[in-house]
């Protein structure tokens, strides 16, 4: 890769990064993309999976959006949340999901969590990392439940309970201390909003509220904003100026459409030609 | 030389394989790491590719997965297009391909071993430039480094599964705790023509060796049998 050469391999021309690379150590600012900082998480328990996010987005250190939904749609029994540079994401799991619709529509068969996760970790690995999405697919499917981890260079995991994002940290200290095989519906709940809520309070890459979806055998129910621990309080005066504050001297109203003249195209009119 | 991407993630990894009479072990340890953090602390980086074929990965997860599916893909199609089974040279000689070919891009460290009908068992290293070598035993990874020497001393020719079972379960161990990169439980699989038989052995039932407790507290006493005091 560092040499220069006349023939060009096969596959992807990265040749962008190392000039970008290049351009960054001699001190040009990188544009910075709106990152989903992050804690997501998925747990197995008894009667399928259970999905968390938190809800912030940041563009560098200032929060972009205040409630965004990181758990997106694959299909009907198969949802994936996702951590790393927003845009990858989304138009990552947008694109599988769509070729997941024909696929099913092909094969004639309810899709399948294995299927979704090697679609997304082949696409990954053609990039080689430069498509920053990190996560956390999950889904029931006629083989059982699936949960499965996908980094952005490819590699995936299988595991009964998993965490990823920059509050993945704070989040799997608590799975670690209470995940039980088998667990109950309420009791999974409680463990992913305590996950998220860790990492939503001890990262600053993630906060605002908890998002949480679970799939089961027979239906999905996405929970959005299951909790919200981080309510503004409300404001103690009203800070809007009275109607009449800012004195009104002078008016004057333009048009905008200054001269209209409409002329008709085509001899027979709007007719369509049949001969 | 670290040719890992930055927050690529890592198989650190004690991997090995050992050939016997009637077939091979392999084994490797279960920890998979993304800089410090250990992504995944109960990995399996034994790999089936066919029937009677795995493989050990170590080097980067993303890489191993993506090359061992496409040998994967290709065994199948082999199967079906001669209809029979592959022998284990062939599916090393798909890895090895793919290995060289792509040197400069990938960051692979593969042991392929298996059981075949024409040759019996066999096992084939092929560590990063995508080099191809067939050996008796192979380790591989990177806490393969601190257990040459207690591979070179014990490994013996001639022996039976359990031996070989032993000697694997003691190397892995031995690495794993020499090797901040390895480490959890050690998986192995025993592959021979009657089929894969996988084993496991958790992180607290490691074998244990030295462990250094005379540094801390006195030599330990063997304690005394008291014997009750007659009383009348």
């Amino acid at each position: 890769m560092s040499q220069q050469s006349v023939f060009s391999s096969p596959g992807f021309d990265f040749s962008n990064s190392v000039r970008n690379n290049f351009l960054q150590e001699k001190g040009l600012p990188l544009p910075k993309a709106t990152s989903t900082g992050t804690t997501i998480v998925g747990c197995l328990f008894k009667d399928g999976i259970i999905l968390g996010a938190d809800t912030r987005a940041t563009e560098g250190e200032i929060i972009a959006d205040k409630n965004c939904e990181k758990i997106h749609y694959i299909t009907e029994s198969i949802r994936c949340c996702g951590a790393g540079t927003a845009a990858d994401t989304e138009f990552t799991t947008a694109s599988i999901s769509s070729n997941m619709e024909l696929h099913a529509l092909s094969t004639g068969r309810k899709p399948r969590v294995v299927t979704v996760m090697t679609m997304l970790k082949q696409y990954l690995f053609q990039y080689q990392g430069h498509v920053g999405a990190a996560l956390v697919l999950g889904g029931v499917d006629s083989t059982g439940p699936h949960l499965f981890t996908i980094h952005p260079h490819g590699s995936t995991d299988k595991l009964p309970y998993v965490t990823m994002g920059s509050g993945s940290l704070a989040a799997m200290a608590v799975f670690e201390s209470s995940w039980k095989p088998n667990m109950e519906r309420n009791d999974a709940l409680a463990l992913v909003s305590a996950a998220v809520s860790a990492g939503i309070f001890n990262d600053l890459g993630s906060g605002s509220n908890v998002d949480a979806c679970i799939i089961t055998a027979t239906q999905t129910e996405m929970l959005r904003n299951f909790v919200k621990p981080n309510e503004r309080v409300e404001k103690e005066r009203h800070y809007t100026f009275r109607r009449g504050t800012t004195a009104w001297k002078s008016e004057n109203i333009r048009d905008l459409i200054i001269n209209e003249d409409i002329t008709l195209v085509g001899a027979t009119g709007d007719a369509m030609d049949t001969s | 030389m670290n040719r890992l991407k930055s927050g690529e993630v890592n198989l650190g990894t004690s991997i090995m394989a050992v050939q016997f009479d009637k077939g091979v072990v392999i084994g490797a340890d279960s920890r998979t790491t993304t800089g410090s953090y250990i992504a995944n602390r109960v990995t399996d980086k034994l790999t089936h590719v066919h029937d009677r074929i795995y493989c050990c990965r170590s080097g980067s997860a993303a890489d191993t997965q993506a090359v061992a599916d496409i040998v994967h893909n290709y065994l199948q199609l082999y199967t079906q297009i001669h209809g029979a089974h592959p022998p284990v040279s062939s599916a090393a000689g798909m890895f090895q391909d793919i290995c060289y070919d792509n040197k400069d891009a990938l960051s692979a460290g593969i042991i392929v071993a298996g059981w075949d009908k024409e040759v019996g068992p066999s096992v084939y290293n092929i560590p990063l430039g995508g080099g191809l070598f067939r050996q008796p035993w192979a380790i591989g990874g990177s806490g393969s480094t601190y257990v040459y020497g207690y591979c070179d001393a014990t490994y013996q020719d001639g022996w039976g599964r359990d031996e070989t079972v032993e000697f694997v379960k003691n190397t892995l161990a031995l690495a794993m705790a020499r090797d901040g990169s390895s480490g959890g439980v050690i998986r192995m699989c025993v592959i021979t023509e009657d089929g894969v038989e996988r084993l496991f052995v958790p992180g607290d039932k490691l074998p244990k060796f030295w462990e250094g407790r005379e540094v801390l507290s006195g030599p330990v006493k063997k304690s005394v049998e008291q014997t009750a005091m007659a009383i009348e």
